[in-house]
């Protein structure tokens, strides 16, 4: 009998596959005292041995599959289990102490991560704390005969079904052989989805269940426009199935024909469709997808995926890659980000009680503004090599951005002085995210050149609603008229000043919000890149003098989202 | 016996990256190779063992090597902290 499971549809497309279960199995053990040290101790080395094995084979499977960087955590975890100080101590437990191999390794690796744990002056020793936990649990799995999920090592066509993705879930999952995914949390704009969307594989999040309602090699169907997956559906359901998958296909490839068209509605309007990206290796990506633009470009890659502070000349080489990668088309680099729920083993921020309220973003800037000033040099000197611009995240007030401006024309300044060449038409804006810049948007304009809606934050902030807590996930309300009020008032206010608006959050590529944000005379559209098509073609369809009726029927006289989404029905028909 | 001491001048002392590969280079020779730091001596083979002494800059220690590689593995792990710039 076939099981119905409902979630959130997080990336278009349909997959149908194999179960495969990224699930922690049980690793609890009984202690026990041993008359044959000697045997335990080659039962020891037989598992750590196999670990090693299996971990050889995921570091080349990550490094050939996601890179070389991605693979380098594997080669941390065999330098743990080839460590003579780790494995002599568990050897010497079992010959004084006679307990079991599993007993020995969990006291002596439990040692080591308190000691890790205790460097509280050291974010990076911390951090190792969790590698120690990562090899320990594969060598109780050997130990205990049960089989870790290795994600990297999926050899044949699959679906995943986890609780949740995490980015290293993520980061090993092989394109090939992943067709799709499904998880019991998450919503929209949680990783996992984001991830999916990016790898443009069919997904599903926050289904509640599905954990706990499949099996491990059951057919799962993941329909990833309507968010229903199938558990072992019967003949018939596959071949309805694998119908819908064959006509969204074909959509898909009516849509790629509109990759090097200019983004035009019906009545010859033109807009601009941006990609947001997060590594400059997304850049193709973008291009394959006929992005006419980086809309955002989050720099956090760059402090999140290092052990210390990128310097100077690493930050350049990743900007310039990515300007260069888009051949002058324009890339808006957002400084950095931090703080919320991004954190930096390295740069350890006092604890908050709200974070996404707190110590983050341009607020860190201005403090930490050696840490700032080395970002923006980079960011000059990557803008002798295509168009940049730069947008500061998290601007509150004119002053703020006035002080963050006056920083970035000083570093300028110096390079300019020390005869480095640096680009003269660098735009520099701001993120439209916080209600209270929102409303004193026409006094920003004067001084930012551009504005980007932040959709996602400036939703939470205006609903006072934490877009990670599912109980009050219904105030998460794109198209409520108080969010379209804001949004008006912002582009109205840069057009006053002959600015423009872009947006960058998930709401930019809704096929919902697109006709409205076109009516209401959004300028640039920055989305995940595999949005743009379908974008694109939805513009062709739209014609701007019945979009500004219908937006200023959304925001005038709507008075629920409910009615919002009914009237765009009406206008798209 | 062959010993030489260090002065770390390293910004973030010995750990991480520069640790990792101060063990790979120790890890080719025979001899038995430890690094003491403040009377706590740990084997230089061992990554757990390095980094668990938390050498920060200004730090001074002692590189001892006991074996027939002996000599050679000390002129390779000197060259590896310079490489590093881990000491001059």
């Amino acid at each position: 009998m076939t099981k119905m499971l409902k979630g959130i549809a997080a990336s278009d497309g349909i997959a149908a596959a194999k179960a495969y279960m990224l699930v922690q199995p049980d690793l609890s053990f009984s202690e026990a005292s041993i008359d044959d040290p000697a045997a335990e101790i080659k039962r020891l080395e037989n598992a750590v041995d196999a670990a090693k094995d299996e971990l050889k084979i995921i570091k080349e499977k990550a490094a050939a599959n996601l890179g070389a960087e991605e693979a380098e955590v594997f080669e941390a975890h065999l330098t743990i289990l080839s460590d003579p100080e780790l494995m002599g101590n568990i050897n010497d437990k079992i010959k004084d102490e006679k307990v079991n191999a599993e007993k020995a390794l969990k006291d002596v690796t439990d040692t080591f991560i308190a000691m890790f744990e205790g460097m509280t002056d050291n974010a990076y020793m911390q951090e190792r704390a969790g590698d120690i936990r990562d090899v320990t649990k594969r060598v109780l799995s050997h130990l205990l005969g049960v089989t870790l999920p290795n994600p990297a090592l999926i050899d044949e066509e699959v679906v995943i079904v986890a609780h949740d993705l995490t980015p290293s879930d993520t980061a090993q999952l092989d394109r090939k052989y992943v067709k799709g995914f499904i998880t019991d949390i998450g919503g929209r704009t949680s990783h996992s989805a984001i991830m999916s969307r990016t790898l443009e594989i069919p997904a599903i999040v926050g289904s509640g269940s599905a954990t706990t309602t499949i099996s491990e090699g059951q057919t799962v169907i993941i329909d990833g426009i309507e968010g229903n997956a199938l558990v072992d559906p019967s003949s018939e359901e596959l071949k309805n199935y694998a119908e819908k998958a064959e006509a969204f296909a074909k959509q898909k490839a009516e849509w790629k024909e509109l990759k090097d068209a200019k983004t035009v509605t019906a009545n010859g309007k033109n807009f601009i469709l941006g990609a947001n990206i997060g590594t400059p290796k997304d850049v193709e990506g973008a291009n394959d997808n006929g992005a006419e633009a980086v809309g955002l470009f989050r720099s956090e890659f760059l402090y999140m995926d290092a052990s210390e502070l990128p310097s100077e000349d690493d930050q350049f080489e990743a900007y310039k890659q990515a300007v260069e990668g888009m051949n002058g088309k324009q890339v808006v680099v957002r400084t950095m980000d931090i703080g919320g729920d991004k954190e930096l083993p390295y740069l350890p921020l006092p604890e908050e009680m709200n974070p996404f309220l707190g110590y983050r973003a341009i607020r860190i800037s201005l403090d930490r503004q050696d840490i700032f000033r080395t970002q923006l040099r980079a960011l000059l000197r990557a803008s002798n090599y295509g168009k940049l611009a730069i947008m500061f995240p998290m601007i509150a007030t004119v002053k703020e951005f006035k002080e963050a401006k006056a920083i970035f024309e000083e570093e300028k300044e110096k390079l300019v002085k020390k005869g480095t060449s640096v680009s003269n038409d660098i735009e520099v804006g701001m993120m439209m995210e916080i209600p209270a810049a929102a409303m004193i948007a026409d006094k920003l304009a004067k001084y930012s050149d551009f504005f980007s809606i932040g959709t996602n934050d400036l939703i939470q902030y205006s609903m006072a609603a934490d877009r990670g807590n599912e109980r009050v996930s219904y105030l998460y309300q794109p198209y409520n008229p108080s969010i379209l009020r804001l949004v008006k008032n912002i582009i109205d206010a840069s057009h006053k000043e002959g600015k423009w608006t872009g947006m960058c959050g998930e709401m930019a590529g809704d096929q919902i919000a697109v006709p409205i944000l076109a009516g209401l005379g959004l300028d640039e559209f920055s989305m995940s890149a595999t949005s743009i098509l379908k974008t694109r073609s939805l513009m062709k369809k739209i014609d701007t003098t019945k979009m500004q009726e219908l937006a200023a029927k959304a925001t005038n006289d709507c008075e629920t989202t409910e009615e919002v989404i009914e009237l765009v029905k009406q206008y798209t028909k | 016996m062959e010993k030489k001491e260090f002065h770390i001048i390293a910004e973030t002392g010995i750990h991480a990256r520069p640790a990792t590969l101060l063990v790979q280079a120790a890890s080719k020779y025979n001899a038995d190779i430890t690094l003491t730091y403040k009377d706590k001596s740990v084997n230089l083979k061992s990554i757990m063992g390095v980094m668990s002494l938390g050498v920060g800059q200004n730090a001074d220690v002692t590189i001892a090597a006991d074996g027939a590689d002996e000599a050679d593995a000390i002129a390779a792990i000197g060259d590896a902290m310079k490489k590093e710039g881990l000491a001059e």
